[in-house]
């Protein structure tokens, strides 16, 4: 059985106890995008400010939710931040590519290895990887991608992929 | 003279409670959720598979007619266990929220129209919200909130006005989150005083007390087997038989006809107009067997064991944490359950329930299916320790132990 170490790495209890770009921007020009967590009651709240050439201005996390909710959105903004939309939309999918190995593993399939590495090529996670860890933990998993969630969808509101 | 649990004795009745996890011996403290079962209830439904199983009410057998002998015999246990005026007026359900589901689409379709109101609680379970909140949306039914005083019982200062124009109030009789215990009686007063019929969701309360509907004076009220000792997927709605008459039959099929032809069918009488389909027949048995447990043991002596146990958590609670621990509930055991909520300030009730789990002490931590509550206290979620019969302190000690290493570890 995997120990809290594994869950709760250092790095993770850093972003918890010191979230990086917490609070919130005015609406408009930013935009507020809302994800919640059924499972617990979570909620995040995305606000989102992009250029007129779809790079992330500034990005701005509120709401409530446990650390490691706290900790990957804190990353999440941290890695975003000052990043064109595309980048940020290529850091999205191998973050969950990152969550689902163990979720495609419960599904009875082998991770499929080429898909990830293809979603993981040229993509530094840096941090992001201390929540790895998370996997080992399948319920945990939507408590970390709940705030990847709510982006993708505020990206795929205000910035459509043409 | 009430008797004193033998509690190390009940405990080997349970043989889960003897498994380890992660190398530490489990702590059940979840049985708000669903309770154990002891080696009386498995082995019952064991004999069911083994020695006398066949569909009821159909084949004129032998096994069949033993088999619907016994799952009617259980059905009369529970009416005695509700002190219900007569078994016809069980209709078994899969759990508490069909039950309800069952009253909000038979009864209040029938019954309620624009301009009629519903009268809930703010410390209701989804279960008691949702089908009311659906039944709004289809019929402009309203529906009122009782509030909550600030030492989280219900407010029932405004009561007058909020029956004013109720055709049901419906009401949990010991809430899941906060252990408060309401007088269901007063409210079916007030209620029938109104002209409103009064419907008690027992979940939390049939595992620890018998019921007495009369008593209560209540119209709906109910109940499900697995937070009492007895299996997963079975519940019952009792409700007065006269009304049971007047509803029209919720789901449609076998069982709940008395003759179909191909333009139309004729109900069944009750109960067994509103239980469509092959009924869960081992679980019935099961949960016979989990109330003959119960009385076995004694349900006084269990009372008085869970209020022991629940003034000795609080008490630890609030002499090992201070002000850093917030219970949500009564701080007395008046009108009160062994359901303990509580929160650390700045840690997640997730957080905790992880640090505990590596202790194998088991909570439910999150929203526990009352998000209107949960918005009244201003939290999105809440630890909740739960006691039942096969608690002791060693077990409460667990919790408060593993309590003080998650506050270590998420100290900021």
């Amino acid at each position: 059985m995997p120990g809290l170490e594994d869950l709760y790495r250092e790095i993770i209890l850093d972003h918890y106890r010191a979230p990086r770009n917490r609070g919130v921007l005015p609406v408009p020009p930013a935009n507020k995008h809302e994800g919640f967590n059924p499972l617990c009651g979570d909620e995040v709240l995305v606000y989102l400010q992009l250029g007129d050439d779809g790079t992330v201005e500034d990005i701005k996390i509120d709401g409530q939710g446990c650390s490691i909710s706290q900790a990957s959105s804190s990353m999440m903004s941290a890695a975003v931040k000052g990043k064109p939309s595309d980048e940020a939309r290529r850091l999205i999918r191998a973050f969950k590519a990152l969550m689902s190995i163990h979720e495609s593993k419960l599904d009875g399939e082998q991770a499929s290895g080429e898909d990830l590495e293809a979603e993981l090529a040229g993509v530094q996670l840096g941090d992001l990887e201390a929540l790895q860890g998370v996997v080992k933990f399948p319920v945990r998993i939507k408590c970390a991608t709940l705030a990847w969630n709510t982006l993708q969808q505020g990206l795929d509101e205000v910035a459509p992929v043409t | 003279m009430v008797t004193t649990l033998d509690v190390a004795h009940i405990k080997a009745d349970f043989p889960i409670l003897g498994r380890e996890i992660n190398g530490k011996q489990l702590v059940y403290l979840d049985s708000a959720a669903s309770s154990q079962r002891p080696t009386a209830v498995i082995e019952a439904m064991d004999r069911v598979y083994e020695e006398q199983y066949a569909n009821v009410h159909r084949g004129v057998y032998t096994l069949a007619e033993e088999t619907t002998a016994s799952f009617e015999a259980a059905r009369a246990r529970l009416a005695r266990y509700l002190h219900a005026p007569s078994p016809s007026e069980i209709v078994f359900a899969k759990n508490v929220t069909e039950a309800i589901n069952l009253v909000a689409y038979a009864w209040g379709r029938a019954n309620l129209s624009e301009g009629d109101a519903i009268v809930l609680t703010l410390m209701e379970h989804h279960a008691n919200v949702v089908p009311w909140l659906m039944l709004a949306e289809e019929r402009g039914v309203e529906l009122r909130w009782i509030p909550l005083t600030a030492d989280y019982r219900l407010d029932l200062s405004n009561l007058d006005v909020l029956l004013d124009g109720a055709r049901l109030v419906a009401v949990t009789g010991m809430s899941n989150v906060l252990g408060t215990i309401n007088d269901i009686r007063a409210l079916a007063d007030a209620a029938h005083a109104a002209g409103a019929l009064i419907l008690v969701d027992a979940a939390q309360v049939a595992p620890h007390d018998e019921i007495d509907v009369g008593a209560w004076d209540a119209d709906f009220v109910g109940v499900t087997a697995h937070k009492m000792l007895g299996p997963t997927g079975i519940g019952a709605l009792w409700a007065r038989a006269e009304l049971l008459d007047a509803m029209p039959p919720f789901l449609g099929g076998g069982e709940m006809i008395s003759d179909v032809r191909v333009d139309g069918f004729v109900p069944n009488e009750i109960p067994w107009k509103f239980e469509a389909g092959t009924p869960p027949i081992a679980e019935a048995m099961g949960w016979h067997a989990a109330i003959d447990y119960l009385e076995y043991v004694g349900l006084d002596a269990v009372q008085h064991h869970e209020r022991e146990l629940t003034e000795y958590a609080l008490r630890a609670l609030e002499e090992r944490f201070e002000g850093r621990l917030h219970v949500y509930g009564p701080t007395t055991t008046d009108d009160r359950g062994g359901v303990i909520s509580f929160g650390f300030d700045g840690i997640h009730a997730h957080d905790i329930s992880q640090v505990l789990d590596d202790d194998a002490v088991c909570v439910r931590a999150g929203h526990h299916c009352a998000k209107p509550l949960m918005r009244t206290l201003g939290v999105a979620a809440t630890t909740r320790a739960s006691l039942y019969l096969y608690n002791e302190r060693s077990d409460v000690d667990a919790l408060v132990d593993s309590l003080v290493t998650a506050e270590k570890f998420f100290a900021l």
